[in-house]
Formats: C-alpha cells, sequence, structure tokens
C-alpha cells in the first residue's frame, strides 16, 4: 500500500488509488468536473490540479496513480492559480444564465467558482454560442452550459452501453452531439442529467418547474421494477416533482431506470380519488361509509370459497399483510399474488430469490440467462452484467428470445424448455464454459415461470444450477429475477393459493369466484370475465381493472403511503410518504383494517407499527430493512410429471414504458413508447421507401 | 561548419535516385544484418553513447528512450514514426521522406532490432501525398529484397513495417495524440502516466520516435558512435537539419552540425538576412512554437538545444524563421496564435478556451485597439495555460505570444498609444 505525504499528512491508500483519492483520504478537497468514480478518467478539465514535488507542472490528481513516497500539495499558490485560471476558462465561454438555468442550485460549476473561482470576468470577448441537441423526450439540452467534461459520453458508452453520444470538431467547436438527430435509446439515458456538472443536460419534464431549494425530498424506492432502486422524491406543495436516484451500493450503485425516473407525472393522472358505487350501470361517486357497506354487502353475501384476492405488481407488503390477515378471517383460499401466471412460490424461499444479490454479480464469471431480458426487467441490474463483463471476460448464455441486444456479448443457446435439458446433458458447447466458471450464476426471468409448467421450467433450472457448480461453500448462483415490486414481498407472505386448494389467478378469472378483490392489480386480463362477477377495485389509477370495476375503494400511490417493497433479492426496503393521497384516497392497509369492521371481522391491527409487527411475525426475514436475510439452498421437491411445453420463453415485457398503471398514465412514458415504436416500425419496413 | 563527409543524408536535394539502387550506393542497407546482430544492448547503448537527442522538439534522448522498453514482454511492442510533420516553417522530414526514404525505412529495422519491436507503423501526415508514396515504394522495395518481413536481412529477426497516413491535424504530430489516431479514434493526446512504453498502441509498450532521429541511426552505429558525439557541441552532439525560411535570400534545407551560430547559419547557407544582417528584426528559431528571438540575441546565439533555452527559447524542429524589419511582428505572432486556435483538440479546458482567448486579444493588439492592461492580461492567461494540460500543445500556444510580449513590448504599447491618440483625434 503506498504511502504518500497530502499536505504534512501522511496518508496510506489502497494500491490502485489515486492522487486525487488519497488526497481525499486526506480530508482534503479537491474539486472536480470530468472526474467521476464510476467512469473511466478523462483528466480534461484540469480542475483537480494539485503540486506534486519533483514535478515541474502541477499534476492532474485524477489521473495521477498514487506511488510511495509521493509528496501531495494542495493549497499552495501554484495550485490556487492553477484552479482560478481554470475556472475562468471554463467561465468565459459559459453563460451567466444562472437564474433560468434548472441546474442551478445544484450545480458544480456554481459551488466551485464560489469557492475557487474568480469573482470578476476579465473576458471582454463575445460568448461562443452552441446550437442545442434533440436527445428525446426526456433529456433537454442547452449546449451553450456546456463544458466539455464528457461524463455523458462516458456513461453511455460504459455503462449504458450504447454510443450514441460524442464529441464532434475540435478546439472551441467541439461539440457534444448525437450526430444524427434522434432519441437517445438507453433505458438509462436519464442518468447523464444528474451526471452533468452543469445546466446543459436538464430533464425534460421537470424543466423550469422548480428551483430545488424549494423542493421537500423524501427518500423512497423505485417500484417501477423489482430491483427496488433507491430513489428520493423531490415534491413541492402536493405535487411530486421529480424523481432522482440515491446512492445505494448494493443496488442501484447511483443509478436510476428511466421508468423509474420519468413515470411519475403518471401520479397526477388518471387517479381514483373518491370512492365509486356501480348504480345502474354506471359508476357514480359515493363517500366511504356507502362504498365499504356496498364491498361489504356483497362479500357477506357470497361463500367464502367464491371469493377472489389477487394482488397487482405495486402493492406494498403492509397491505398484503392486511390482505393475508382479512382473507384468513373471511375464510377464501384464494388469494394470489402473481397477476402474471406465474408458478413460483411454493418449496423453499431460494427458489424466488435473486440470491447471489445483486452486488454478487461482479462476483460472477459466467452468465446463463433462461426466459429474461434484463435490459427490460431490471434495466439498472443489467447495467451490473454488463459492468461485469467489462472487469473479466466472461461467456454470457441466454435461453429465450434471440436477437435483443442486452449491451453485453450474449451467446444464443436456443427459444425453450428443450435448450434448457440439452444443457443440463451436457450437450451444447455452452455447458463446457457454464462448468469451467468459478461461480456460474443462472438467472431464471419470469418468460420462463409464468407458464402452466413454470414449475418443471424452476426445477430444471435448479438442477442445472447444481450441476454446473452453481451452488457452493460462500455462493449460491441460482437467480430468479422478477420485474413486479411487489412480487417477493407476496410470496414471502404466501399469498399464494396454497395446500388448501384455493385457485390461482387462471381459475379465478375462469369463472372460479362470485366476488373478485383486486388490489392495484391491472395486468390482468378482464375481457373474458363472466359479467355476473361482482369485482371490487381498491387503487389508485382509472387504468385496465377500474372501468370493469363494481366498486371502487381509491388507494394510495407508493410515494403517497408509508411502504415496505423487498425487491428480487429479497432486501425489504422502506418507501416513505412524500405526498398525501390525492382527494379522499387512503394508504390501503387503512382502507382493508376499515373493511374487516364493516365485515364484522375485524383485523386488530391499527397502527403501521402494529402491521408491521404482524409482517415480521409473519415473515421473520423481512423484519430489519436493508438487511438480506440469505435462504437457505435446498431443491424443490420434484412437481411431478407435469410435461413441457415447447414453446418458445417469452420475456413479459412487450413495451418497456409501459408496465404499470402509472407508467400508463404517464404522457411522458407514452411519448417515450411512441418513439421507440416508430422507429421500430421503421427498423421493420427499412426497404419500402 | 560540417564537413561534407560528416552528412549522413548525402541525398537531401534529391540529386541522385531515392529509390534502394540509389540508397545502396550511398551505403545504406550495407551490412544492416549486422547491426541488427549487434543485439539489444548494444544497439540501446551505442545510441546512448552518441548522445542523441530526439529530433522532433523536445529533445529526448533517444537511447534513453529506447531504453525504457520493457526488456521482455508477452506478445507484441511497436515502433511508431511520427513523420506527422506540421510544426509552421518546418520541413526536414519531408525531404527525408522524399529522397532519403530508405534511410528511414532501415533505421525502423535497426531501432527494432535495438528495442524488440515486432512492429512498426509510420504516421505520415495526410498532406503529403507524394512524400507517401515515395515511402510506400521504398517499403515495398525493402520487402522485394527481404529487408523487412519474417526475416529482416537474413538475421533472423521478424519485423512488418506498415505505413498509414493521417488526415492532417496538427494534433496528431503529438505522439499519444498520434496513436489515438492510429487506431482509429479522434485524435487527442492520452494522459500519461501510462506512459506509451508500458501502455502504447492498442495497449501494447510502444516508443515514438521522429523520422529524423530514426532515420540518422544505421549510420550512427555504422561510423560510431564516438564519431556522432564528436560533432556539435557536449550534450548536444551530432548533425541536424535546419530548415530556413523567412526574408533571407535563398531559404533552403540543410544539414549541420549542432551548435552553430544562427548568424553562420543564415549567412553561410542562405545567403544572409535580405538587406543584410542590420535589417534583421526577429527569428523564430526551432519552429512556430517556441518564443522568437530579437535581433540582438540573434547576433551571437548558437544553434543547440541547451544554448536556445539558455535564451528562454528552444531548438524545437529546427525551423527556423527569419524576420526582417518589414515584418509586422505583431501580426505575424497573432497569425500563429489562430493557427493554435484551429489546431487545439479541445479535449482540456485551458487549451480549448485559452487559445480562442488568446487569438481574439492578439488580432485587437495588432491595430492597438486595446488597453494597456491588457497586455499584462494577455501575458496571465498565457500563464495560465501554460504548463496546465494535457499535452504540450498548451505550452505551444502560450510561448510565441510570451516570447512577444517578452521582446516586443514596446512595440505592443506603441500600437495602444496610437491607436488611443487617433482615437482622441477623431472624437
Amino acid at each position: 500500500m503506498p504511502k504518500l505525504t497530502v499536505d504534512g499528512v501522511e496518508v496510506e491508500v489502497p494500491v490502485g488509488s489515486t492522487v486525487l483519492q488519497a488526497c481525499e483520504a486526506a480530508g482534503r478537497e479537491i474539486p472536480i468536473f470530468c472526474f467521476h468514480p464510476r467512469l473511466n478518467i478523462a483528466g480534461s478539465c484540469r480542475m483537480c490540479l494539485v503540486e506534486m514535488e519533483k514535478s515541474p507542472k502541477p499534476v492532474a490528481s485524477c489521473a495521477m496513480p498514487a506511488a510511495d513516497g509521493m509528496v501531495i500539495k494542495t493549497d499552495t499558490p501554484l495550485v490556487h492559480k492553477a484552479r482560478r485560471g481554470v475556472l475562468e476558462f471554463l467561465l468565459i465561454n459559459h453563460p451567466l444564465d444562472c437564474p433560468i438555468c434548472d441546474q442551478g442550485g445544484e450545480c458544480d460549476l456554481q459551488d466551485i467558482t464560489l469557492f475557487y473561482g474568480p469573482d470578476q470576468s476579465r473576458y471582454t470577448e463575445n460568448k461562443r454560442p452552441v446550437v442545442d441537441k434533440y436527445l428525446g423526450p426526456l433529456v433537454s439540452t442547452h449546449m451553450t452550459r456546456c463544458i466539455h467534461c464528457t461524463r455523458c459520453i462516458r456513461f453511455l458508452d460504459e455503462v449504458a452501453g450504447v454510443e450514441e453520444l460524442g464529441a464532434v470538431q475540435r478546439g472551441e467547436h467541439m461539440e457534444i452531439t448525437n450526430w444524427i438527430e434522434a432519441s437517445l435509446t438507453s433505458e438509462l439515458q436519464g442518468n447523464i442529467i444528474d451526471l452533468c456538472p452543469v445546466g446543459a443536460l436538464n430533464s425534460k419534464p421537470y424543466e423550469y418547474k422548480a428551483r430545488t431549494w424549494e423542493l421537500r425530498k423524501t427518500e423512497s424506492i423505485d417500484v417501477s421494477d423489482a430491483v427496488g432502486s433507491n430513489i428520493r422524491v423531490d415534491a413541492r406543495g402536493n405535487e411530486v416533482m421529480r424523481i432522482v436516484p440515491r446512492l445505494h451500493e448494493g443496488i442501484n450503485e447511483e443509478w436510476l431506470s428511466d421508468k423509474g425516473r420519468f413515470l411519475y407525472d403518471g401520479l397526477k393522472k388518471r387517479r381514483l380519488d373518491r370512492p365509486m358505487v356501480r348504480r345502474d350501470g354506471q359508476l357514480q361517486p359515493a363517500d366511504w361509509r356507502i362504498a365499504l357497506d356496498a364491498a361489504a354487502a356483497r362479500l357477506k353475501g357470497t361463500a367464502p370459497e367464491r371469493i377472489g384476492f389477487v394482488i397487482g405488481d405495486l402493492v406494498d407488503a403492509e397491505t398484503m399483510v392486511l390482505v393475508r390477515e382479512l382473507a384468513a378471517r373471511i375464510g377464501t383460499p384464494n388469494v394470489d399474488c402473481r397477476q402474471d401466471g406465474s408458478r413460483l412460490g411454493y418449496g423453499p424461499r431460494a427458489s424466488w430469490l435473486f440470491n447471489s444479490t445483486i452486488e454478487g454479480i461482479e462476483r460472477a464469471d459466467a452468465f446463463l440467462l433462461v426466459g429474461t431480458n434484463p435490459r427490460h426487467e431490471a434495466a439498472v441490474l443489467n447495467a451490473r452484467i454488463r459492468k461485469r463483463s467489462r472487469q473479466i471476460p466472461m461467456p454470457v448464455g441466454r435461453i429465450g428470445a434471440a436477437g435483443i441486444d442486452l449491451t453485453y456479448e450474449v451467446q444464443d443457446l436456443g427459444a425453450g424448455v428443450q435448450t434448457l435439458s440439452d444443457l443440463l446433458a451436457g450437450g451444447i458447447g455452452f455447458a463446457k464454459e457454464l462448468r469451467a466458471a468459478q461461480n456460474p450464476m443462472v438467472i431464471l426471468g419470469s418468460g420462463a415461470t409464468a407458464r402452466a409448467d413454470g414449475l418443471a421450467v424452476l426445477d430444471l433450472a435448479m438442477r442445472v444450477a447444481d450441476e454446473f457448480g452453481a451452488i457452493s461453500e460462500g455462493w449460491n448462483g441460482f437467480n430468479v429475477l422478477h420485474h413486479a415490486a411487489s412480487r417477493v414481498a407476496g410470496l414471502d407472505l404466501g399469498l399464494v393459493p396454497g395446500q388448501g386448494g384455493g385457485l390461482d389467478v387462471a381459475g379465478m378469472l375462469a369463472g372460479g369466484v362470485d366476488v373478485l378483490f383486486l388490489i392495484g392489480a391491472d395486468e390482468l386480463d378482464l375481457s373474458g370475465l363472466s359479467p355476473d362477477v361482482h369485482v371490487i377495485y381498491q387503487g389508485h389509477h382509472g387504468d385496465r381493472s377500474a372501468p370493469r370495476a363494481d366498486v371502487i375503494l381509491p388507494g394510495a400511490a407508493w410515494t403517497e403511503k408509508h411502504g415496505t417493497y423487498v425487491n428480487t433479492e429479497g432486501r425489504p426496503q422502506r418507501a416513505k410518504l412524500a405526498v398525501m393521497p390525492p382527494g379522499e384516497a387512503r394508504e390501503d392497509w387503512k382502507i382493508l383494517r376499515a373493511l374487516s369492521d364493516v365485515l364484522g371481522v375485524t383485523v386488530k391491527l391499527d397502527t403501521l407499527g402494529a402491521v408491521r409487527a404482524r409482517l415480521a411475525e409473519l415473515a421473520p426475514f423481512l423484519a430489519t430493512p436493508d438487511v438480506i436475510v440469505p435462504a437457505a439452498w435446498e431443491r424443490a421437491a420434484g412437481p411431478g410429471d407435469l410435461g413441457f411445453d415447447r414453446a418458445p420463453f417469452v420475456s413479459p415485457i412487450t413495451e418497456y414504458y409501459q408496465t404499470n398503471a402509472i407508467a400508463r398514465a404517464s404522457g411522458v412514458m407514452a411519448e417515450c413508447t411512441k418513439l421507440r415504436l416508430a422507429e421500430h416500425s421503421i427498423k421493420a419496413t427499412g426497404t419500402h421507401g | 561548419m560540417l564537413r561534407d563527409q560528416d552528412r549522413i543524408f548525402t541525398n537531401l536535394y534529391g540529386e541522385q535516385s531515392p529509390w534502394i539502387d540509389g540508397a545502396r550506393a550511398r551505403g545504406d542497407w550495407s551490412n544492416t544484418k549486422d547491426l541488427i546482430l549487434l543485439g539489444r544492448e548494444a544497439i540501446v547503448d551505442g545510441i546512448k553513447k552518441s548522445g542523441l537527442r530526439g529530433r522532433g522538439g523536445a529533445g529526448f534522448p533517444t537511447g534513453m528512450k529506447w531504453s525504457f522498453m520493457p526488456k521482455q514482454s508477452e506478445g507484441p511492442t511497436y515502433l511508431v514514426v511520427n513523420a506527422d510533420e506540421s510544426e509552421p516553417g518546418t520541413c526536414k522530414d519531408r525531404e527525408i521522406l522524399r529522397h532519403e526514404p530508405h534511410k528511414l525505412v532501415e533505421g525502423c529495422v535497426v531501432a527494432a532490432a535495438g528495442m524488440g519491436c515486432t512492429a512498426g507503423y509510420i504516421f505520415i501526415r495526410g498532406e503529403f501525398v507524394r512524400e507517401g508514396q515515395a515511402l510506400e515504394r521504398a517499403v515495398a522495395e525493402a520487402y522485394e529484397a527481404g529487408y523487412l518481413g519474417k526475416d529482416c536481412c537474413g538475421s533472423g529477426m521478424s519485423f512488418d513495417l506498415y505505413v498509414h497516413r493521417g488526415a492532417g491535424a496538427y494534433i496528431c504530430g503529438e505522439e499519444t495524440a498520434l496513436l489515438q489516431a492510429l487506431e482509429g479514434t479522434k485524435g487527442q493526446p492520452r494522459l500519461k502516466p501510462p506512459f506509451p512504453a508500458m501502455v502504447g498502441l492498442y495497449g501494447r509498450p510502444t516508443t515514438i520516435n521522429n523520422v529524423e532521429s530514426i532515420a540518422v541511426t544505421p549510420t550512427i552505429l555504422r561510423r560510431g558512435p564516438e564519431w556522432f558525439a564528436g560533432i556539435g557541441r557536449p550534450n548536444n552532439t551530432g548533425t541536424k537539419i535546419f530548415c530556413i525560411s523567412g526574408h533571407v535570400n535563398r531559404p533552403c534545407t540543410v544539414e549541420e552540425q549542432l551548435g552553430i551560430p544562427l548568424k553562420e547559419l543564415l549567412e553561410k547557407h542562405c545567403g544572409g538576412v535580405r538587406g543584410g544582417w542590420n535589417n534583421l528584426l526577429a527569428v523564430i528559431p526551432g519552429g512556430s512554437s517556441v518564443p522568437l528571438l530579437p535581433k540582438s540575441i540573434c547576433d551571437d546565439v548558437l544553434m543547440d538545444f541547451d544554448s536556445l533555452r539558455a535564451v528562454t527559447s528552444g531548438l524545437g524542429t529546427a525551423g527556423v524563421i527569419v524576420m526582417d524589419k518589414s515584418t509586422d511582428v505583431v501580426k505575424a505572432i497573432a497569425r500563429l496564435s489562430k493557427f493554435y486556435m484551429h489546431e487545439s483538440c479541445g479535449q482540456c479546458t485551458p487549451c480549448r478556451e485559452g487559445t480562442g482567448w488568446l487569438w481574439r486579444m492578439m488580432e485587437r493588439m495588432v491595430k492597438g485597439e486595446c488597453r494597456l492592461e491588457d497586455i499584462d492580461l494577455l501575458q496571465d492567461v498565457t500563464k495560465q495555460i501554460e504548463g496546465h494540460t494535457i499535452c504540450a500543445l498548451g505550452d505551444a500556444a502560450a510561448w510565441p505570444v510570451q516570447g512577444l510580449i517578452r521582446h516586443f513590448r514596446p512595440e505592443l504599447e506603441r500600437r495602444i498609444r496610437e491607436q488611443g491618440e487617433a482615437r482622441r483625434l477623431a472624437a
């Protein structure tokens, strides 16, 4: 470990550190623009110059490897002059439009200028104007403000894996551009807004809407996929103004998928903000008492085994505790949290978790993707796989739809379950590569489990994991990748039709129930449902299911309640209330608590604390937020002779920007979808002239 | 003055054939096999002993540079020859490529033997169309004669040589930008460390040398390092091609010994300054990027690395630009500032933003349309660029302006005063 002296302080830093890190270890703050710890070093802004003994020139600390015996000085006239000079150069062509710039208040250039910059400009020539670029509906540009740090270029090249931005021209004419005017295609493009140290790249939906210092910041969890990215919800008044990522090394590092970042405008549209009851064939506004009475009357008048509960993808664990309690008291076995028809949820917990953990991806050295498209199902997680694939050369095999660009090299092994069994038998070449790996990783997507033979596929995949050494001391390489934020909590709470012989979703929809209680379940096809079935819908959006409902109980979206979400790794995390639910809408667990009273089967859970205590009783491994309790490996008992379906695995996500009710209500997501479809159709008919 | 028998480039003016027969007649390729078989250490030692310093501008000892290459390395290592000669006022490599291409090709073989390189690339300036053709012909001839390829000159060494054409960017003459361009990306300098000797072309150990440095090595080894070291002055040994342009009676490119007095160089080879020595205003001694020298210094300065550094200028590429008293020296330097603004790659801040600022101020200086304090501002801006950039282009942009202010400040002040006077009268 090299030992250096920084301003007279001796520090020891790990091998491979830079002088910048050494300075930080010594408690010295070094101003930076182009440097970013998760991107390659550019060393081009020259802001981090420090004095190094025996070097005639100041050195760029971000790029200089720390070596034994270096003597670094960060507080000398030479360093101050260099910093002031670089800042002056950056500012001569930077517009003075801070008062109208969205970055104002959280701008690196502003902050650093305040500390190190000149207070007056000596530049009397004209400033350089730069034409703005079109980057799509998510990122707006003000290229005159650009300071050419190239973080955006490097992020898209390295992390997102799409080479869509670059620098053209030379010298002071250099511009960041996508060259051909088109929307960026990455699912992670929003991150370049955060990376931009100035206001050159801004969020288009948020532009000119608020000033950062007016915003109330609430820590929360992203529910647009099952990764559980940590986010911060910025609100003003009772309106969510924007969503930005929070740092969590174990999950999202500091990235966030575009859906999670931009779907928030859907929170203000198509909201169910008052209870409704169907009268004379029409849904009509009612008050809570009438709506609850109507729901209770129907529930009481129906035999318990003819009542079914379906839980949607955005539901928090607290609500699911209430569903469980309520269903138990009513006495119905028909409860299902798997709207997509997945077969998971039986046997050991390890059979529905991402056991390696997301951080574990960086220890893996071979991947087998089964029936999943991680780029769309979990964009941030996919970036981790790409990160790993840039660290070491490693094989990635895919069983499922071929040809989808995952931003790293993938071998397409086959389409369906036959390939998986061939692999187990060692019949394909990839078997050798998988066997050679130290820490191989199997990722099973819902494209493989949400089908009739799902359990058989699960069993096969687990046998593959066992066979190829994915299970060893200190390494569990069997992983299930969910795409619904509520799913793991639902499975952990046992919200699947079980030994009691209850009906699953398909059974309920096929006429197995007379009263269907949907809790935020919008991914169902209700068109085949008999008109006689009474539908109670509790949720926050008038999306696919609400129009069919006979009673609507308006609930809260995830930003409007305190909720626990368990991500695909089995990591419970708490989202906090950022704004109040609109109108008469209420937190979901309270609605069910009230309904139980009206039904006369009171669930005695009166506070959030009581609900969480019950959650911890039912699922002890969800008791501590942000702690993963590893699941012991055991193979599920064989599902018996179910037979395999020869159909290929198909990813459940056909349209990335439209996977939940909030996203479907969002205008921004709709525009993204439109653009993607347009692009797709051009590609499909490229020769039609 | 250099004796004729000590000249290395005996066909500098193209009086004989540049092709392989002519080259053989001049002694090239005569015992290349023996030179190769001297072995790595002997070759590098020989170059070290000769005192050869890099001819591209920085004057770094070539032998030492060669010794930085790893002694043992799995996989390929590269020799890259920088033939991207774009420095204004410099035309020495051009003459070598035109008339002595075999000296360069043979030099590549010897250098490769000295460093254990497996392949070589000659990066030639895009504008050098004919020179590129000549070089390609020379390489083809050398392949045909068995001097290159699997078994170079029968020595058992395997070495391939490729000619790569640049696209005409000045920055690609910077060694790491050149590597970027060779790899097919935008020509922008890389950060150092890592130095190319460790991580160079395609991530492999690489040495980059100037055309002239490589072309003289076979002759040095053939005639002995002592011979080369005996020419010139201590620490500034050997011969050097000078390119004299501007206000002399006969502009020329000539091989001379290092340390020749500037006055002697101009008078012996160029017929003197136009209008006589007293008509001299200033000389830029080493290509556009070094500070100019006023006549008072030119009277007795010696043309070598150390002497010119002592007068805060530099030998650079030895492209001597002579300006007599008819020159608008401010305008001349302003033109150079425009060149550096145009050629800045735009990667790092001080150069990208500073060169444009410099040029705009220089344009106003030409007309005197500024305040007296602006001279200090100009000086301050050059100091803010100098030493703060990734590559040396920032320094190169700053130095000519610094030289102007150092030696011609009264001229700048005169223009500003006269302009102010004219304005007052007009008002």
